[in-house]
């Protein structure tokens, strides 16, 4: 046992060595300054991850996503204002990385095409409304009768 | 017939028509905003001598492809065929940018599936591979004379995009 003991040390020190936890280096974070830790986070949650694309660049476990935040951070780092950040990554990957994508003559459809339908639908409503007949039905002569007298309580049978 | 009854029909048909095409459309192909732009500017190790550096410096005055390539990447075999193919025809200058991988595995990689490029540069951190906005390896460029970007393939080449797109690009860059 305790030979085998003796082996296991030196062993498990091997393995340790061998496999480094990749998950790890990953979540070293290596901005220490909680303000801009703060700003990396809030970043890194308004850009997509175009590899896996219904997902921001914070959620994203994919490696570029990865990348992406360490560039953030060293932006941080380099003095980058957030705008100056935002603007690099659209550079490159198009106003897709961007959640919240700006208005411009290509996006126009985007962002107004659910105000257009709302409009369509409220246009078509008022036509609808105003073209049922409002007038009160009017009623022969034999159904006032019939009205009156349930009116009066006479309907033939007992009210209760 | 009324002709109102028609309206819902059409209404049906045109997004009806929206998504059936859009049942062929690849959503994963973002439209680069880097096309039209010069192409980022880099100095990179070769993979094959590492003791000598290339830069897009270096390849001004002729068009040439840029196509991103890592021994990891399932589908760059699958364009790799191709890629062998087109250089060995000797069209124009194919460089290869070794993304996110290590010179030992790429360069056996190599020797394994052939190897089609004019040389290929190290990029083993990824930087200029974010530099280039490259999310989905294998990735290709098309790069003018200038400098310039002129196209670029998202994913694997297929031989459609090299007759209709890429080679007709090609040739019509270099005439100018």
């Amino acid at each position: 046992m305790r030979f085998l003991a003796a082996l296991a040390v030196p062993l498990l020190a091997a393995l340790a060595t061998l496999a480094p936890l990749p998950a790890a280096a990953d979540a070293v974070p290596t901005v220490t300054d909680p303000v801009a830790q703060g700003r990396a986070v809030k970043l890194s949650e308004k850009l997509r991850c175009l590899v896996c694309q219904n997902q921001s660049i914070a959620d994203s476990n994919a490696e570029l996503a990865s990348d992406l935040r360490g560039q953030i951070r060293e932006q941080i780092a380099a003095g980058k204002s957030d705008d100056q950040i935002v603007e690099y990554m659209v550079n490159r990957y198009g106003d897709f990385v961007l959640y919240d994508p700006p208005f411009k003559p290509t996006t126009i459809l985007l962002w107004l095409g659910p105000l257009l339908l709302v409009i369509g639908g409220f246009f078509v409503l008022i036509r609808n409304l105003r073209r049922r007949p409002a007038a009160e039905p009017t009623l022969t002569a034999e159904e006032q009768q019939r009205a009156a007298r349930l009116l009066a309580g006479d309907n033939g049978k007992t009210n209760q | 017939m009324n002709k109102k009854l028609l309206i819902p029909l059409v209404v049906f048909i045109a997004i009806a028509g929206f998504l059936f095409v859009g049942l062929w459309r690849d959503p994963r192909e973002v439209p680069s905003p880097l096309i039209g732009k010069p192409a980022p500017q880099f100095t990179l190790t070769q993979l094959h001598t590492p003791e000598t550096k290339l830069g897009t410096s270096d390849l001004k005055g002729q068009v040439w492809l840029l196509n991103v390539w890592a021994s990891w990447c399932v589908s760059c075999r699958e364009e790799h065929p191709l890629l062998v193919e087109l250089g060995k025809a000797k069209i124009v200058p194919i460089i290869g940018l070794n993304y996110k991988d290590q010179p030992g595995p790429g360069k056996q990689w190599l020797l394994q599936n052939g190897d089609p490029y004019t040389t290929s540069v190290v990029d083993a951190d990824g930087r200029v591979g974010i530099d280039y906005g490259v999310y989905g390896v294998p990735e290709t460029f098309v790069i003018d004379k200038n400098g310039t970007i002129r196209y670029k393939q998202i994913g694997p080449i297929t031989a459609e995009a090299l007759e209709k797109k890429i080679l007709p690009l090609v040739r019509e860059l270099q005439k100018s």
